[in-house]
């Protein structure tokens, strides 16, 4: 079990983490636009994460915290 | 549960201003990673640079200072001739270290001062708004070389570990990519190494890390990363330029 | 009885900065001013100090901005051109609020000038010289004695102001030999709480910078600057009189133009000329109150200067032109003669 949390406010809406996944379940959310009017990224499919921090060790802004 | 990755202690809470994509932010957790888990935060004295990064003060947890554009090598040997028990680092772009900086560079590395450096080459002046570096790419197209740089016209651009590496003086020059995790990952190493080389006082350690700025080289920030692996990386090739302390174990 | 030893000027300013607590020195060769960096290049390695010379001026001067921001007392030395590379660490100091020690033997100007003495660098000491709105302490040695007493003062200044203190000397009083003391100076210290020391994990960290991207910000920086120099303009301009009881004329002169004016002024009293001497030793801050005062009693001033009239601005200001002001002058490495001056005192004495 793994688990994924973004600090949504402070996402730019890069994609590298979206990138970067190896499971391709990081999406950014066009319906979403955060404080910064950026649309965020998102977790798509929770259940395929394998906590591999690929997304975490690509994001510029240091917005995501890994666990398992 | 137990946390995998999170935001390092030596980074404060204050939001990156860099641009979306901006790879500034990942060597700055590399950086700040570093100096987590070497322990080293309480004693640490950054200087950060004029450029993109200029406002790296407010992002280290650690003392800090700002110096003119180009000196930090100079403010950081200031520095540590007063407090060599303390960790001194500098963070610096290409501009500011190749460019305006570079007598500081070279003479601070000669010295074999007991700093760590880490330079940031994305080829281009980003705070500016995207004029031609020193380390610009022939044929790169910038603000200031809109047809594309004419080694011709304005020279070479300068493989600075390639050129330090000829030094007697310096203890450890590396260039590191942070194109992808792989890269990441060893450009951490690297890092963390170059601050453990201050420790044991070996002395100047400086790691290239060759980045990319999706804003002014107008491309999406997985495309400049791209970029990074298929124009920059040729020109500037990832490795270790020289390792004083590995080469005698070695003999 | 104080002991004294016989000193180089140069060489006093060395061994005061040494007494004042200053263990780190970093600078670069440039004439007339060698003797302080051999000094410290002979002295510092044996009481566990640093001597460094840098790769130039600009670095040097930077290497002082950082060691400054450690709250050490550090200090660099160099003459006009090197100065003039050294003014942007200038104003970074002056914008990060920390002290230093700046020494400029001047040498005649502009461009490479010449090596021979020169006041030519008043502007740029007490007008900025750096960009953006700021001051420097500057004092102004007119004997081996002050080099040495104004340097502990000048490394006192600077601490208590958290800004630069500028010895503005010049080649002749840097090579000239005279006996000195250094028992009466007296060392302060202040506390550095702002000092980049490593944060201990016991405090918040610290941050050295000048640089304010919010213009109200920046400006609120600039007014509380400005407080800290109106306190330094009140509490703080040195000067000499001389022979100024009953003066109707007052010559106004620094650093080695004073002592020529001195000898000057004594042959105009044997002419029974009532003559007297004002010499500045802060050229910033300016001992404005002392002229504004001298400019009720006397009526006609003379500024005796080593270059093409630059002090002779402030005293216009200082006594708001209620008298009229004269130049008795010699520029770019020349020093006047007592003789030069003292026909300027008898031109003065005719109303001419």
């Amino acid at each position: 079990m793994a688990k994924i949390t973004f600090n949504t406010d402070l996402c730019k809406g890069c994609g590298l983490c979206v990138s970067a996944c190896p499971k391709g379940i990081l999406a950014l959310d066009t319906n979403q636009i955060n404080k910064k009017g950026y649309s965020p990224a998102v977790m798509t499919d929770q259940e395929k994460c394998i906590a591999c921090a690929f997304c975490a060790t690509m994001c510029p802004d240091c917005i995501i915290t890994v666990e398992k | 549960m137990a946390v995998v990755f999170e935001k390092p202690k030596a980074l404060t809470d204050v939001p990156l201003h860099y641009c979306p994509g901006c790879p500034h932010g990942i060597i700055h957790r590399l950086v700040a990673e570093a100096i987590d888990e070497l322990g080293i935060e309480g004693q640490t004295i950054g200087v950060a640079p004029v450029g993109c990064a200029v406002m790296a003060y407010d992002y280290f947890a650690c003392d800090m200072i700002e110096a003119p554009h180009g000196r930090a090598p100079a403010v950081a040997t200031g520095i540590k001739r007063c407090r060599p028990e303390n960790v001194v680092f500098t963070y610096q772009g290409d501009g500011d270290l190749a460019s305006i900086g570079m007598a500081e560079t070279v003479h601070s590395a000669a010295r074999n001062e007991n700093i760590t450096v880490i330079f940031v080459n994305n080829a281009i002046y980003g705070m500016t708004g995207g004029q031609m570096a020193p380390t610009s790419l022939p044929g790169q197209v910038t603000q200031t070389s809109p047809y594309g740089r004419d080694v011709k016209h304005c020279g070479w651009p300068i493989r600075v570990s390639e050129m330090l590496s000829t030094l007697e003086g310096p203890e450890f020059i590396a260039r590191v990519a942070v194109n992808n995790v792989k890269n990441v990952k060893n450009a951490k190493k690297a890092i963390k190494k170059a601050f453990e080389n201050q420790i044991q006082g070996k002395g100047f350690s400086l790691v290239e890390v060759v980045s990319a700025c999706p804003t002014n080289w107008g491309m999406t920030p997985q495309k400049a990363l791209e970029w990074v692996e298929s124009d920059m990386l040729p020109y500037y090739p990832i490795g270790v330029y020289k390792d004083r302390s590995a080469a005698k174990e070695e003999k | 009885m104080a002991e004294k030893v016989l000193m180089k000027g140069n060489e006093a300013i060395a061994e005061a900065a040494i007494r004042a607590g200053c263990r780190h020195y970093f600078g670069y060769p440039i004439t007339p001013q060698t003797e302080i960096a051999a000094y410290m290049a002979k002295k510092m390695p044996k009481i566990g100090g640093v001597f460094l010379q840098a790769e130039s001026e600009i670095a040097s001067i930077n290497m002082v901005y950082g060691a400054a921001a450690t709250g050490m007392r550090v200090m660099t030395s160099s003459s006009s051109p090197g100065i003039s590379l050294k003014t942007e660490g200038l104003s970074y100091i002056a914008g990060s609020d920390v002290p230093a020690l700046v020494v400029n033997v001047q040498r005649g100007g502009p461009g490479l000038g010449g090596i021979q003495p020169s006041q030519s660098d008043y502007f740029q000491a007490t007008k900025g010289g750096g960009h953006g709105d700021y001051r420097m302490i500057v004092l102004a040695p007119a004997s081996v004695q002050e080099m040495a007493s104004l340097t502990i003062k000048g490394f006192n200044l600077a601490d208590k102001y958290r800004m630069t203190s500028m010895i503005l000397a010049d080649g002749t009083i840097g090579q000239m030999m005279e006996p000195i003391s250094f028992e009466d100076a007296e060392i302060e210290t202040y506390e550095k709480p702002w000092a980049l020391t490593g944060h201990g994990n016991a405090r918040k960290h610290n941050i050295v910078n000048s640089l304010y991207l919010q213009p109200d910000a920046l400006e609120r920086t600039n007014f509380e600057r400005y407080e800290k120099y109106a306190a330094i303009e009140e509490n703080e301009p040195m000067w000499e009189e001389y022979m100024m009881e009953d003066a109707e004329i007052c010559v106004v002169a620094f650093g080695i133009a004073s002592r020529v004016a001195k000898n000057a002024v004594v042959a105009a009293r044997a002419e029974g000329i009532k003559v007297g001497l004002i010499r500045p030793i802060t050229l910033w801050p300016f001992p404005t109150k002392a002229l504004r005062k001298a400019a009720d009693q006397c009526k006609r001033f003379i500024s005796v200067e080593l270059n093409m009239g630059q002090m002779i601005e402030d005293v216009r200001l200082a006594t708001e032109c209620k008298r009229p002001v004269s130049l008795c002058h010699r520029a770019g490495g020349m020093i006047p003669s007592p003789e030069q001056v003292l026909e300027s005192i008898r031109k003065a004495q005719k109303g001419e």
